[in-house]
């Protein structure tokens, strides 16, 4: 049977679940399903999710396929890589004037885009003008109807967010005992 | 030799290249092969560049590992670069110009210049054949239905400025790679070629007979000069190199680091010092912000951030930023300033005693080298000697740094000015593309051509070579006794030709190591072999790495004294082969190779 969780660990769940949706599809599609059919039964494979991940002392397999999440971490080393994104995102801001933080986003901006575009071919879901009228003949997937969402096909409105997909991903082979984890080792300068 | 592919590779000094072509098929189309390489500690990624750097693993470092060698402790590429910028002391950069460097042994570990003890050594040779061999592996693994580079043929660019010995240690790379079938062919011409195969049949209707091309190459590390004619050949266009420039230590790197002074400069007067780490991210920085300046006319200055090291960006990080006017005034007119025909560049007199390094060109001006480089082959006095002078009518560009138009047109406007004077017509610009990736490209095109299916560019070797020969004379106190050249290559030399046999003989002991002295002429295109030089102007002759020649004591005694003659002649491969042949032979046709590039030191440094 399923016991309700505190809010906390609700929390923590729903912001560790949010990047693996975001990165992992295998997860994401459980997820979905497990939406479609409404309050489970069954509670979900407690290893699928990683909150509740039992460390597994036997067997140690150095075979076994990478984690799931590696090409999350991958992605994040890299974006830490050529734009410092996760000191930038884990330094508090708020005692800060806006013009330094503007040359530290220019840091990042540029990196994280640099990064993006050498992996990643990110097109616009649509290529009218954002703020232009449209007409969609049916709903479909990539474009989310918001504001007065009522009624049948085709449907009148205003483009507000013209909306992003990723259309090629080519993130870096992973290649010998690298521990995925370290998006950013420690720095020792020897003299 | 059945090989299937031919391989187009730009060893370049800071990238280097990979085009593929398909021989025999119906498809003569070139594409380019993307490599893969260690980008990132434990990543490896497909690149259309492969940076030129090696670097070595320190103990403290987990192995390099490749897809197909994961106990690797020396990896090339990307990641290369970038950690060899964190331990500068552990890479080995720039192989290609310590290649051409007769200062140094080329044959024995040298590299990294400042290595700590637990790292052994490589030459440049074993510097070049490490990029050949990861760009072998790296093919390998992209088609491993076509074997090895070794079953190819390859066809590898050197510069058009190497002399023959830097190109006989390329080769040498070459075959320690396992690359049995490889051609040697000039960048500049590569460049043309791969203009010729982007533009198809419509090439010959932007040129016409008489046009003189002028290839301006200017990469990261080194600039490099051409002519290249348009001439009438058996009814139809043919074309023929005329002209090499001499080797240009100069490239982009030198504008990005001048950049990056400039603005470290306006830091350190703000009170900010930078470190050694902070000035190499300055030079990346400066580059990023020079190609937005150049590129976007409506922008008068660009940030430049240098993050902090630790891992708070905010509080730590130093802004300063890069001018249009900072970009205009030290790389146009530090780097290409508008100058006169007449302007050559200067001459920094080296110091007595240097250190162990590159002999960087002392005068950053290209358009200065420019200037010298036409004055000899272009503009000169016909009545000077030089032959055949004539200015060129047309410009093809190559190279990264000439991707930014604001350089090209300060070099066609800066020709345009010099041609204008003499009376000639203005330059056209010959539109290339991919200024990057051409040479590979024109390279694996090249391989197509030698198999007939396009017009090859004539042109043989880019200099004619001489022997040094001591003339006798009696002993005078304080006179070193002059030095006459005879000349054992003639200019323009074609592949799988010989010179005519010298008749001066030169007499050399059995068993003993003789060397000579060896110089090479860009610019005396008449000399016959065997012709003796008493006097030469200054410039006319560049003094080379000496030459050695062992007579192995076989069939003769130790000590004898063999008279023997020089002959030239030009492998297939391109590169040149001097031998001795006996006067006297004890076998038929007795001779003996001369080895070029022996020892460090010219005896005129």
């Amino acid at each position: 049977m399923v016991t309700s969780l505190p809010l906390l660990s609700r929390l923590w769940l729903s912001w560790v679940t949010s990047f693996r949706i975001l990165f992992d599809g295998r997860f994401a599609a459980q997820l979905a399903l497990l939406r479609e059919a409404g309050a489970p039964s069954e509670p979900p494979a407690p290893a699928e999710l990683p909150v509740q991940v039992p460390p597994a002392p036997a067997a140690p397999t150095p075979e076994a396929p990478r984690g799931s999440n590696d090409s999350a971490l991958q992605l994040l080393t890299l974006l830490q890589r050529e734009g410092r994104f996760v000191d930038f995102v884990q330094q508090e801001v708020a005692s800060f004037a806006d013009a330094e933080i503007g040359a530290a986003a220019r840091v990042v901006h540029e990196g994280c885009r640099r990064a993006l575009r050498a992996h990643a071919r990110v097109v616009s879901v649509r290529n009218e003008a954002e703020g232009s009228s449209l007409t969609l003949e049916r709903a479909s997937e990539d474009v989310k109807l918001v504001g007065n969402v009522a009624g049948s096909a085709p449907f009148r409105g205003v483009l507000r967010h013209r909306g992003w997909r990723v259309e090629e991903l080519t993130l870096p082979t992973v290649v010998g005992a690298h521990d995925a984890t370290l998006v950013a080792p420690a720095e020792l300068e020897l003299s | 030799m059945s090989a299937k592919f031919v391989v187009g590779i730009d060893l370049g000094t800071t990238h280097s290249a990979l085009a593929v072509a398909e021989l025999g098929g119906t498809d003569e189309r070139v594409s380019v092969l993307e490599i893969e390489q260690l980008v990132s500690a434990g990543s490896v990624a497909k690149r259309p560049l492969l940076p030129s750097f090696l670097y070595f693993a320190h103990e403290s470092e987990p192995a390099l590992s490749l897809p197909w060698d994961s106990e690797r402790r020396v990896c090339v590429g990307e990641f290369a670069r970038s950690r060899g910028a964190e331990a500068p002391q552990r890479v080995i950069s720039s192989a290609k110009s310590w290649l051409s460097y007769g200062g140094v042994d080329r044959r024995s570990g040298t590299l990294p210049l400042n290595a700590p003890d637990d790292i052994e050594k490589i030459s440049p040779v074993e510097t070049s054949f490490r990029l050949l061999d990861h760009l072998n592996e790296a093919f390998r693994a992209a088609r491993p239905a076509d074997g090895d580079l070794a079953e190819q043929e390859v066809v590898l660019t050197v510069p058009a400025s190497f002399d023959a010995g830097a190109r006989d240690l390329t080769v040498e790379a070459a075959l320690a790679a396992g690359f049995e079938q490889v051609t040697l062919l000039e960048e500049p011409q590569a460049a043309l070629y791969a203009w010729i195969e982007q533009n198809g049949d419509a090439w010959r209707s932007h040129l016409r007979a008489g046009d003189r091309v002028l290839v301006i190459d200017i990469g990261g590390g080194t600039t490099d000069f051409s002519l290249i004619d348009a001439v009438e050949q058996d009814g139809s266009l043919g074309l023929s190199r005329v002209a090499v420039g001499d080797h240009i230590l100069l490239g982009g790197d030198n504008m990005d680091l001048a950049l990056a002074h400039v603005v470290s400069q306006e830091l350190a007067e703000q009170g900010k010092e930078l470190d050694r780490f902070q000035l190499g991210a300055l030079a990346h920085a400066c580059r990023g912000a020079k190609e937005k300046l150049l590129s976007d006319a409506s922008l008068q200055q660009v940030a430049v951030v240098l993050p902090s090291r630790g891992s708070q960006l905010l509080g730590g990080s130093i802004r300063g930023e890069l001018r249009r006017e900072q970009v205009e005034r030290y790389l146009l007119d530090g780097f290409f300033p508008a100058v006169s025909a007449t302007e050559l560049p200067k001459v920094r007199p080296r110091a007595g005693l240097t250190q162990v390094g590159l002999p960087y060109a002392s005068d950053p001006a290209i358009t200065k080298h420019l200037a010298a480089f036409l004055a000899r082959h272009a503009f000169a006095d016909p009545a000077s000697g030089a032959t055949d002078a004539r200015p060129p009518t047309a410009i093809l560009f190559n190279g990264g740094v000439l991707k930014a138009e604001i350089l090209r047109t300060r070099v066609i406007d800066t020709l345009n000015g010099w041609l204008a004077q003499r009376g000639s017509a203005k330059a056209r610009v010959l539109p290339g593309e991919d200024l990057d990736l051409a040479v590979a490209r024109g390279a694996a095109y090249y391989g197509l051509v030698r198999h007939g299916r396009g017009l090859r560019i004539r042109g043989g070797t880019a200099r004619a070579y001489y022997v040094g020969i001591e003339n006798p004379m009696p002993a005078l106190p304080g006179m070193e006794p002059p030095v006459f050249a005879l000349c054992v290559a003639p200019f323009g030399m074609e592949e799988g030709t010989s010179a005519a046999l010298p008749p001066q003989e030169l007499f050399v002991v059995v068993g003993e190591p003789v060397t000579f002295r060896f110089f090479g002429s860009s610019t005396r295109r008449t000399d016959p072999a065997g012709s003796v030089l008493e006097r030469w102007r200054s410039g006319e002759l560049e003094e080379l790495p000496q030459i050695e020649l062992v007579l192995p004591a076989a069939g003769r005694a130790a000590g004898d004294v063999v008279a023997v003659q020089l002959q030239a002649s030009v492998t297939a491969i391109g590169t040149l082969k001097l031998e001795a042949v006996a006067q006297t032979p004890l076998v038929p046709d007795e001779r003996w190779q001369i080895e070029l590039s022996v020892r460090h030191g010219s005896s005129a440094a």
